[in-house]
Parts: C-alpha cells; sequence; structure tokens
C-alpha cells in the first residue's frame, strides 16, 4: 500500500508511484500533462469564468466581469452566456453517455441475434430488466428477452411523441417522475432532447438564462436514464452482473516478466474481449519468452475489467501517460472518452504500440484496429498479438516500473450490497442498513465520483475528503477514476476499515463483512463500478428512499466529485441534483462570471429539485459542507 | 529602469492582461475573490483596436518628463524613485487636467471614493514582482525589460528576418 507522497512532485500528485514516473519523464524528456499544464498557465480567465461566446460568427464575444463591455455583440450578457455554455457542456456529457450505451445496446442486440460472439452473462439482469420495462418473462428464453429489451430502447431513440423516455419511467419512482413532470424537464427521446438543446443554445434563440437552466436539469436526466441507467442495465446484461472481487491497484501490477496490455477508455465491449483473448493466447506470449499476459486497467475499461473479471487497475486519469513510462507497457488499448491525445507521443519514446478501436476515437499516430461486435474476436487476437510481437522490442534499459500497489476489493453493484446485507436480515435486507443509520452507527453515505484533474493535486481532494468522511461515520461508495485513487491507498479493503473508518461505522462494517462471509470488515468504500455505473448509486438511492418512503432528497445522503474533469462528470452532477442530492464539486466550474446562474445552482436550485451543488475546493471543508447537509437531513427525519 | 513594452504583432486582444491587473489590483488577490467584491477592482491596462495590428495593450508609459505631471497644478502627480507616476490622494483636487493632458488616455477615474480621482498603472511596484499583465500574457506581447534589452532584441530580430528574407 502507498504512502502519501511528500516529495518534490506533491504539487502534482500524491501518489508516489505517479511521483516516481513524473521524475522518469523529466530524466527521459518526456513531456506529460504536467508540463504542458505548465505551458497553457496562466489561463483565460474568460474562459475560466465562462463569460467567452462562440455561437457565432460573429464573435468571440466575452464579458469583461470588471467593467465594460457587459454584453455580446447580439445583446447576450454574462448569465446567458454562462447559462448557454452551461448546457452545451451538459449536452457534451449527455452524449458521451449516450453514445456510449447505444454502442453497448448495438452491441446486445447482435450478440442477442446470433450476429456476435458475445455470450449473455447476465441472466439475472435480463429478468429484471424485463420486469422493469413490463415485458412478459415467462416462457421466453434469455435471448428473446434480450431482443425484447432491445427494442424498448431503440423504441425511446426512435420515439416521435411527447412521452418521456421509457427507460427512465421505469427506472425511476413516481414521485421523482410527477416532480420532475411540475418542472417540465422530463426527457422525451434522448436524441431529440440533445439536437433541442444544441438549437436552444444557438445564436438568438433562448435568451432566458432560467429557462436554459431547466433545460440542463433535463440534460442531467438524459444522461441519468439514456446515458448511465440504460449503459449499465445493457452491460449487466451482456457481461454479468458485478459480485465482489480483489484485485490490486497502482503502476506496480504492471509485470516485469509477462506482456504488458493496458486497456483504457470506457466500453467492455472491447475490454471484455481482450481480457478474454489475453488469457486464450497465453500460450503464445509464453513461446515468445514472456511468462504470460498481464492485462491491466486505466480509467473505466479499468473499472469495467475490474468489477467483472477483477483485473488490476493500472491507474487513473492522470497516470495514463506514467504506465507507458514504465517502459514495460507493450500495448495500450483505447476505445472512447478520456485518453489523451498525447499517448502515441508519449509511446513512440518507448516500445509501446498505441491501439485505437472506433471510427469516432482515432489518434493519427496509433495503429487502427476497428472493432466491431460482430469481428471482435478476430480483432482481439490480433490486438493481443500485436502486443506479444512488441514484447520482444522491450529496452530493458527503459523500464522501470513503481513497486507501488494495494490491494483492492471490487464489484459492489446493488446486487452485490442486497446480498450481504440480506445474510443479516433475509426478509428485509436494507433494513440491517436503515437500522444503523437510524442509530446514528452510519451517520449517512456519500458517492464520491469522477475524474482527476490537472488542476488538482492528483488523488489529494478525493483523499483528504474521504478520510474525514469515514472517520466522522458516513459510508463512501465510489466510481470511476475516484474509486481508483481510493484503491490505490488502501480505502477499498478491509484493512482500509480499521484504518479509515470510525469507531460506529467499523462495527457496521464488520457485522456485515462476517455474516456475509468476508472473514473480516467490507472495505469502508465500495467501489461500485464506472461513471456510468453511477446509475447503481442512483439505484441504491431509489431502494433506500424506497423502503423509508420517503424522496431521495430527504435522504441524509450526498454526492461529490472531488477531482472533475469531463464534461460527463457536469452531466453526471446535473442528474444527481436534479435527484435532489446535494453535489460537491471540487475544481470550481465555468460558471462564476454569471452571479444568476451561480446563485441559482448553489442556491435557488434546492427550492426546485432539493439538490444542489456545493462548490468547494478544500477537502476539509467540503466534508464538512456535506456532513452539515447529512445532519440536517437526518434532523429532518427525526434520527 | 525596466519598462512595460509590447510587441504588438504578437497581441491576440484576449484582454488576459487586464483581467490580471483588476485581479493584482483586488483585496483577495484571486479572480473568483476579485469578483465578489463590492467594488470592481479596476484595470489600469487596456486593450484597445490599433492600426497596427489586432489590439495594442496601452497602459501608462510612466514617461521621463510627463504630460500629466507637468499639468498638474497641485503637484499630486509626480515620478517617485522606483520610476513610477504617482497620485497624492491628499493633494489631487479632481480637475482632471491629467486626463486632458495624457496623450495616451492612461488616466481613468478611481472607483474608490476615498481616494483620489485617478487611477493608472502603478506597475505592481507593491506586489515586489512582475507586472501581473505581463505575467499574464499567454502570448509574451507584453515584456517587463531594460528598453535598451528590448531594443538590442528587436535588433537581432530584424537582422534575422532580413537574412532569411534576404
Ligand atoms: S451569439 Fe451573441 S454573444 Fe455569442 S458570439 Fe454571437 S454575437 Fe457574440
Ligand atoms: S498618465 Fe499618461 S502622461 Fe502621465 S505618465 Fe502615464 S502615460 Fe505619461
Ligand atoms: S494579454 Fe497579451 S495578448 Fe492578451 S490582450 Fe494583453 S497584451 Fe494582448
Amino acid at each position: 500500500m502507498c504512502e502519501f507522497h511528500q516529495g518534490s512532485h506533491s504539487h502534482q500528485t500524491i501518489d508516489p508511484a505517479a511521483a516516481e514516473m513524473i521524475e522518469k519523464a523529466n530524466r527521459e524528456n518526456v513531456e506529460t500533462t504536467w508540463d504542458r499544464f505548465e505551458q497553457q498557465k496562466p489561463q483565460c480567465g474568460f474562459g475560466d469564468l465562462g463569460v467567452c461566446c462562440r455561437n457565432c460568427l460573429q464573435g468571440p464575444c466575452r464579458i469583461n466581469p470588471f467593467g465594460e463591455p457587459k454584453e455580446g455583440i447580439c445583446g447576450a450578457d454574462a448569465d446567458l452566456i454562462v447559462a448557454r455554455n452551461l448546457l452545451r457542456t451538459i449536452v457534451g456529457g449527455a452524449a458521451s453517455h449516450v453514445d456510449h450505451s447505444y454502442m453497448a445496446l448495438h452491441c446486445l442486440k447482435e450478440a442477442a441475434e446470433g450476429k456476435a460472439p458475445y455470450a449473455l452473462k447476465g441472466a439475472d439482469k435480463i429478468k429484471s430488466v424485463a420486469a422493469k420495462l413490463g415485458i412478459a418473462t415467462q416462457g421466453k428464453s434469455d435471448n428473446a428477452l434480450a431482443q425484447e429489451i432491445v427494442r424498448a430502447a431503440l423504441a425511446d431513440f426512435s420515439s416521435y411523441s411527447d412521452e418521456p423516455m421509457g427507460w427512465l419511467k421505469a427506472t425511476v419512482s413516481p414521485g421523482l417522475l410527477e416532480a420532475w413532470s411540475k418542472l417540465g424537464i422530463l426527457p422525451k427521446n434522448p436524441d431529440r432532447e440533445i439536437r433541442t438543446a444544441m438549437h436552444q443554445t444557438s445564436m438568438g434563440v433562448d435568451g432566458s438564462p432560467i429557462n436554459l437552466l431547466l433545460s440542463s436539469l433535463k440534460m442531467g436526466l438524459v444522461d441519468g436514464y439514456a446515458g448511465l441507467q440504460m449503459g449499465t442495465d445493457i452491460q449487466d446484461i451482456l457481461f454479468g452482473i458485478p459480485y465482489p472481487v480483489k484485485t490490486e491497484a497502482n503502476l506496480g501490477v504492471l509485470s516485469h516478466d509477462k506482456v504488458n496490455v493496458v486497456v483504457h477508455g470506457h466500453m467492455p465491449e472491447v475490454s471484455e474481449k481482450i481480457v478474454e483473448w489475453a488469457r486464450k493466447l497465453e500460450g503464445e506470449a509464453i513461446k515468445a519468452g514472456a511468462a504470460g499476459i498481464n492485462v491491466a486497467g486505466i480509467c473505466c475499461s479499468g473499472n469495467e475489467v475490474l468489477m467483472r473479471q477483477g483485473v488490476p487497475l493500472a491507474g487513473n486519469y492522470l497516470s495514463q501517460e506514467l504506465a507507458i513510462i514504465t517502459g514495460a507497457v507493450e500495448l495500450i488499448v483505447v476505445d472512447v472518452q478520456c485518453f489523451m491525445p498525447s499517448l502515441t507521443k508519449v509511446a513512440a519514446c518507448y516500445h509501446t504500440k498505441v491501439v485505437t478501436t472506433t471510427p469516432i476515437g482515432q489518434l493519427p499516430d496509433a495503429e487502427y484496429i476497428p472493432f466491431t461486435p460482430e469481428n471482435a474476436d478476430v480483432k482481439a487476437q490480433e490486438t493481443i498479438r500485436m502486443a506479444i510481437a512488441a514484447y520482444a522490442k522491450r529496452d530493458a534499459a527503459k523500464v522501470q516500473i513503481p513497486t507501488h500497489k494495494s490491494e483492492a476489493w471490487g464489484g459492489f453493484s446493488v446486487e452485490t450490497i442486497v446480498q450481504a446485507l440480506s445474510k443479516l436480515d433475509a426478509a428485509n435486507p436494507l433494513k440491517p442498513l436503515i437500522d444503523n443509520i437510524v442509530a446514528g452507527n452510519v451517520l449517512g453515505a456519500v458517492g464520491v465520483v469522477g475524474c482527476n484533474n490537472v488542476k488538482a493535486v492528483q488523488d489529494q481532494q478525493t483523499v483528504e475528503m474521504v478520510k474525514d468522511l469515514l472517520a466522522n461515520n458516513v459510508l463512501v461508495v465510489a466510481t470511476g477514476c475516484t474509486a481508483h485513487a481510493l484503491a490505490k491507498y488502501g480505502f477499498l479493503t478491509p484493512a482500509g476499515a480499521k484504518k479509515y473508518a470510525g469507531e460506529k461505522l467499523l462495527a457496521v462494517l464488520t457485522a456485515v463483512g462476517e455474516a456475509a462471509g468476508l472473514g473480516g470488515p467490507l472495505p469502508p468504500v465500495l467501489h461500485m463500478g464506472s461513471c456510468v455505473d453511477n446509475s447503481r448509486i442512483g439505484d441504491l438511492l431509489g431502494a433506500l428512499a424506497g423502503y423509508l418512503g420517503v424522496a431521495i432528497k430527504d435522504l441524509p445522503v450526498a454526492a461529490s466529485a472531488p477531482e472533475l474533469q469531463h464534461e460527463k462528470a457536469v452531466s453526471i452532477g446535473t442528474w444527481a441534483v436534479a435527484l435532489g442530492v446535494l453535489t460537491h464539486v471540487g475544481v470550481v466550474p465555468p460558471v462564476l462570471g454569471s452571479p444568476l446562474v451561480t446563485k441559482v445552482l448553489t442556491g435557488d436550485l434546492e427550492g426546485l429539485t432539493g439538490g444542489k451543488f456545493l462548490v468547494e475546493t478544500d477537502p476539509h471543508l467540503a466534508a464538512e459542507g456535506m456532513m452539515a447537509h447529512i445532519r440536517a437531513k437526518r434532523k429532518a427525519l427525526g434520527i | 529602469m525596466k519598462k512595460i513594452l509590447v510587441d504588438d504583432s504578437k497581441c491576440l486582444a484576449c484582454h488576459s492582461c487586464e483581467i490580471a491587473c483588476s485581479v493584482a489590483h483586488s483585496t483577495a488577490q484571486t479572480l473568483y475573490g476579485a469578483l465578489a467584491e463590492p467594488t470592481p477592482p479596476l484595470s489600469g491596462m487596456h486593450v484597445e483596436p490599433s492600426g497596427r495590428g489586432r489590439g495594442f495593450p496601452l497602459n501608462c508609459r510612466h514617461c521621463q518628463d510627463a504630460q500629466c505631471v507637468r499639468v498638474c497644478v497641485t503637484k499630486a502627480l509626480s515620478m517617485n524613485q522606483d520610476g513610477v507616476i504617482v497620485c497624492d490622494n491628499n493633494r489631487c483636487i479632481g480637475c482632471y487636467m491629467c486626463f486632458i493632458a495624457c496623450p495616451f488616455g492612461a488616466m481613468q477615474e478611481s472607483v474608490v471614493t476615498s481616494e483620489a480621482n485617478v487611477s493608472k498603472c502603478d506597475l505592481c511596484v507593491e506586489s515586489g514582482s512582475d507586472p501581473a499583465c505581463v505575467t499574464a500574457c499567454p502570448t509574451q506581447a507584453l515584456v517587463f525589460e531594460e528598453p535598451d534589452v528590448f531594443s538590442k532584441n528587436k535588433r537581432i530580430k530584424y537582422l534575422v528576418e532580413l537574412a532569411v528574407s534576404g
């Protein structure tokens, strides 16, 4: 397990493995994202405040926050420009997730029709998803049901009517449906909503910042249900519901004598096949002189195959270049989202092959191996063989693999959590958790999600904030690169419970862990998956609220994205506030140029949905803010 | 004495120097903090459209023989030992003669009513570091240099370009 890094790179990362590789990069004159960040300084204040508009060719226009001009050429003021830009950012995030789930849907369609080599491993999920969609299951094969599920999803994407999205209606409580209907933010066909929002924000359409903010909430729901929820549901059907699995995290998982293949990006359709064929072609690697094939993950591709295959994590977002800089990675295969265009430049300094796999995610100097659901077996073999061939070119003089790694548990789907709790109360699995919340043994829960951001010291805000939360008996669930961050420092282990959890929380984790046969406490931070798997947190909140007969906004919970970077994190956060959850962001989003938008997002919004944003860059104050909220919610519930 | 000097061919008119100047003259000293202040801090740097290029960042030139100092009847304006043209609040009577006299329009009204009527570039002397506008300029259109160094660099650049095109 690593101790937090204090050395000369402490302004960049607290991860000692990362610091060691930054040092190596400096020595070898390899440029990293931190170097480029320095070159970008100072970053433009107009962009930072969100007051720069390029939505028409008369622009760019920018508003001077300290004087004139106060309006763009068309008359748009700071409030309008910020609100338009924010909606476009959220559209970017929602579009990414919706396209991701659409690709998974396409894969499921091909698989269920027998045209693609993917077994449907999530038989239980087929039943539960069919049930929520109102599809009769009796006497139907898994394949037939999966095809009906695909048709239901495609119906949302082809819907012409003004009916809200079917997947959303099938997922959320009647109370939420009613609340969102009253606000006029229930999304229809998700593709249409994305198109409409781009139209709404174009020059000379919507001039009302408030109306744009409502559309932002709606776009958050587009992401929440056509992106996250549909994505997880479909992926669980294809690849199986995750169950607890033990693995390791950090650059130390890379192997000295095996062929190292890194999966990076987001689509399990690609990474699952890489893992499958790495196992099947191990013999070829041994023949080539290696000890075998070692697959490790970065970003959410890593999370997907960790959750279901126990594949170790090489690192989170800011460590992607550093994995190559170890000199020990034969091949890094990417699909969509969060891979830096710099990867090929870094790889050119070593023997590493960069493989792109999708028509929209290309890098000029990479090898392009176009994956489709139908050809995935062939393409995965081609990729693994390319990695094996590269192994011979590994330059021992350039290899330096940090020793740092930590044990990490993952695979905590809602199904898993319920199963663990049912060991304590089979009839009412949620009761033990609720009882402990009521008794104050668990103060509340926080979902810690999101990315790394070069503006924040890698992992620092996440770790410091989570330490405070756990010490105060707040249960933490995590996804995405934040889960990686916590994995690196031992938060995802039973030992982490003893190290970090407050006394009362530790007692609860121990009782659940022992009843579930873990032989020790549950980890104090439960890894619930990738960024699309934030839907799992939504499901859990929905189940808890349903059990208690209250709304999600009344629960003693909060969400946090301490080091968010991607537009997707902004749209996920918007979904969370629409659900009624107080959502902390640890990097200031580009909205401060508008007093109105800032006020609504951090204040008035609470009157509409029950949720709002808490902007705080100090991890301790962020933890305090969320705990104050949790205490207030407890008080309102009378507990 | 170092001066703020300009390579206006490099200025993209992004106005970053103006924002940095405002922040440097705020109480909070941070962009987000400055925004929250009741009186928006002024910038002494002004990027104006210019006949020469995209824009020209113009500030008080801290002239050796300053027109503003010449016309100031109460001797409120003077050059201090750092070579900065400063205004003595107690002496300024708010006649605006310096506004009329300054050929570059560097003078502006102070927003702080308790202070003098005059607000302008102070070369960030109090900060002890290079002027904020210079540090903020992403294209290095602004430099803080000895005028002779600036000229030498210009000569070299000119001759190199001449050789290339020649
Ligand atoms: S839409 Fe208006 S504010 Fe934006 S660039 Fe065009 S004129 Fe300027
Ligand atoms: S105010 Fe104008 S005249 Fe006075 S020193 Fe500055 S540039 Fe020169
Ligand atoms: S910061 Fe530099 S490029 Fe931008 S307006 Fe000022 S002088 Fe020009």
